[in-house]
């Protein structure tokens, strides 16, 4: 069962859409989604779409696997979908001669512009999981925030905490698995029963992993001060994130794409 | 040769169940000189670790002063330079490795220390040679074996060029093989890089490795010495509720059965010399 639970979505590649700086990948994202938001009728989507399938095909990452990103979020378009159809007001359509209640012209256009934004958004946003790993993603958040330091975000604090939850998903997997085969040796049983019971059952479970983590987080803490740690004052990085070539391309690419659509609005 | 660390008459005190003063470490004096390799042995709760914690200024003495490398442990302006200089690795590999890369945790140190990029670059391949781990640099610390995990700790040690590295219990969790890898890498570094270790174990078949030993019993020290001389002790040690190597009890056992053997070996190989010594 803790098998087959992965971190993140991250498939790895060697492609120019994996070697793009994080920091690039991520604010062109951000600017992506924020184009989708200036999109006004149906035109603009095939700028869109060229720009997606461009990334798409660079990345070498499969259509099946990005459209399995809608997957989590497909009752949200559906509804989406249908109460657009049903409760956008405007002229009643004939089908064979029957008026079908509530449906509108308008509403089956609202429907599929918004179901192809949402569409858009989300598998725009899954390319930037599923092409950056955890690790570079986190460099280039702290980098981001770096400026913002001055009011008061803690850009260091923010990545060094997410590295030590990256680096310890697998160790407490682990020791979830063990403590589970633990109880299970000792006759526990979480897979049967209704949800209260099954949920009553991980208590045993939680208890000594709570407990174990905070543990280690003892530990840890001390072995970073023994390693000098103090903050993210004074401290260098062996890793500079550098802008390539390949980086400004990408940007001036994502600025067309904005150039694009705001001028066919 | 001078000394790198030196513990004058150290007591540690701390509270323990209702409220009662508890002596981890009883009045220890320890002189260490540079380039030696120490074991300090004793069995658990002797007070061997919260000693090495002394020695990197991660705990403080009650009372007495801890010098490393000529520094006050007890001075706050020191602790980051004694840290430097006295480097340490414990017992669980797995809570002490900090990034989700191998290489980027041997960085951690000389990161911390605030050292130019391409210096890093350096140190870090450096030291995952040193320990004989550079094919794992890109690796996930998760995947690699005990053994591996404690050498990328020590290479992260190294990395910050320390003149001494402690190491706590840091076979305690391994499995032979990995034990066999780790010890190998702390000899290593004693003989070729000059690099002072002290190697606090209950492993007698380690203790033995050493130049000298020094032996912890309920916050003091027992015995020092030699290999040699702190073994021949048999009763003794065993009072103190450690074992000898399997060697030199052998050799006592003969002695008792009137065999002429000599007192203090400790190593399988002496042994045979001795033994063909006999016929």
């Amino acid at each position: 069962m803790i098998k087959n639970i992965t971190i993140g979505q991250y498939i790895p590649g060697d492609t120019p859409i994996h070697r793009l700086d994080p920091r690039i990948k991520i604010l062109a994202t951000i600017a992506y989604i924020t184009i989708l938001f200036f999109i006004k009728g149906f035109f603009p989507y095939i700028y869109v779409l060229a720009y997606l399938g461009t990334v798409v095909w660079l990345s070498e990452i499969s259509v099946k696997t990005v459209l399995k990103s809608l997957k989590p979020l497909i009752v949200i378009i559906l509804l989406t979908v249908i109460f657009n159809v049903f409760l956008t007001p405007g002229e009643t359509i004939k089908l064979f001669g029957y008026k079908l209640p509530f449906v509108t012209k308008e509403g089956l256009y609202q429907a599929v512009y918004m179901g192809l934004r949402l569409i858009f958004l989300i598998t725009g946003a899954s390319l930037l999981t599923l092409t950056t790993s955890p690790i570079s993603l986190t460099d280039g958040i702290e980098k981001l925030l770096n400026p913002f330091r001055r009011i008061g975000i803690p850009a260091h604090e923010l990545a060094m905490m997410m590295t030590i939850a990256l680096r310890f998903i697998p160790t407490l997997l682990d020791e979830t698995d063990k403590i589970m085969k633990a109880q299970m040796a000792r006759g526990a049983d979480f897979e049967s029963g209704n949800l209260l019971n099954r949920a009553k059952a991980m208590i045993p479970l939680l208890v000594p992993l709570f407990i174990s983590a905070f543990r280690r987080a003892e530990e840890l803490a001390l072995a970073m001060e023994a390693r000098c740690y103090r903050g993210g004052e004074g401290r260098t990085r062996m890793k500079q994130l550098k802008l390539q070539r390949i980086d400004f391309a990408a940007a001036f690419i994502t600025i067309l794409l904005a150039v694009g659509v705001i001028f066919t609005r | 040769m001078s000394n790198i660390i030196s513990a004058q008459n150290v007591i540690f005190e701390y509270l323990g169940h209702e409220n009662n003063k508890t002596l981890a470490i009883n009045d220890v004096s320890v002189d260490i000189k540079k380039g030696e390799f120490v074991a300090i042995l004793g069995h658990n709760g002797s007070g061997k670790s919260t000693l090495a914690k002394h020695f990197n200024a991660l705990l403080i003495p009650s009372r007495g002063t801890i010098y490393v490398k000529g520094l006050d442990t007890k001075l706050e302006e020191n602790t980051w330079n004694v840290r430097q200089t006295a480097g340490m690795v414990f017992q669980n590999p797995d809570n002490q490795i900090v990034a989700t890369v191998v290489e980027e945790d041997v960085a951690f140190g000389p990161e911390n220390l605030g050292i130019e990029p391409s210096e890093i670059r350096k140190r870090v391949d450096k030291s995952l040679e040193a320990v004989g781990m550079t094919e794992y640099a890109h690796d996930a610390p998760h995947y690699l074996s005990g053994g591996q995990k404690q050498r990328i700790s020590i290479a992260g040690i190294i990395a910050m060029r320390p003149e001494c590295i402690i190491l706590d219990e840091p076979t305690a969790m391994l499995d032979p093989s990995g034990r066999k890898e780790v010890m190998e890498t702390i000899k290593m570094l004693n003989k070729e890089e000059g690099i002072t270790i002290i190697l606090i174990t209950h492993y007698m078949d380690e203790a033995v490795q050493a130049d000298r030993v020094y032996v912890m019993e309920q916050g003091s020290i027992l015995m020092q010495g030699t290999p040699k001389q702190v073994f021949v002790e048999i009763d003794k040690l065993k009072e103190a509720g450690l074992d000898v190597p399997q060697v030199t009890e052998l050799s006592s056992r003969l002695r008792e059965a009137g065999i002429n053997i000599s007192p203090d070996i400790l190593t399988v190989d002496e042994m045979v010399v001795e033994l063909c010594r006999l016929k």
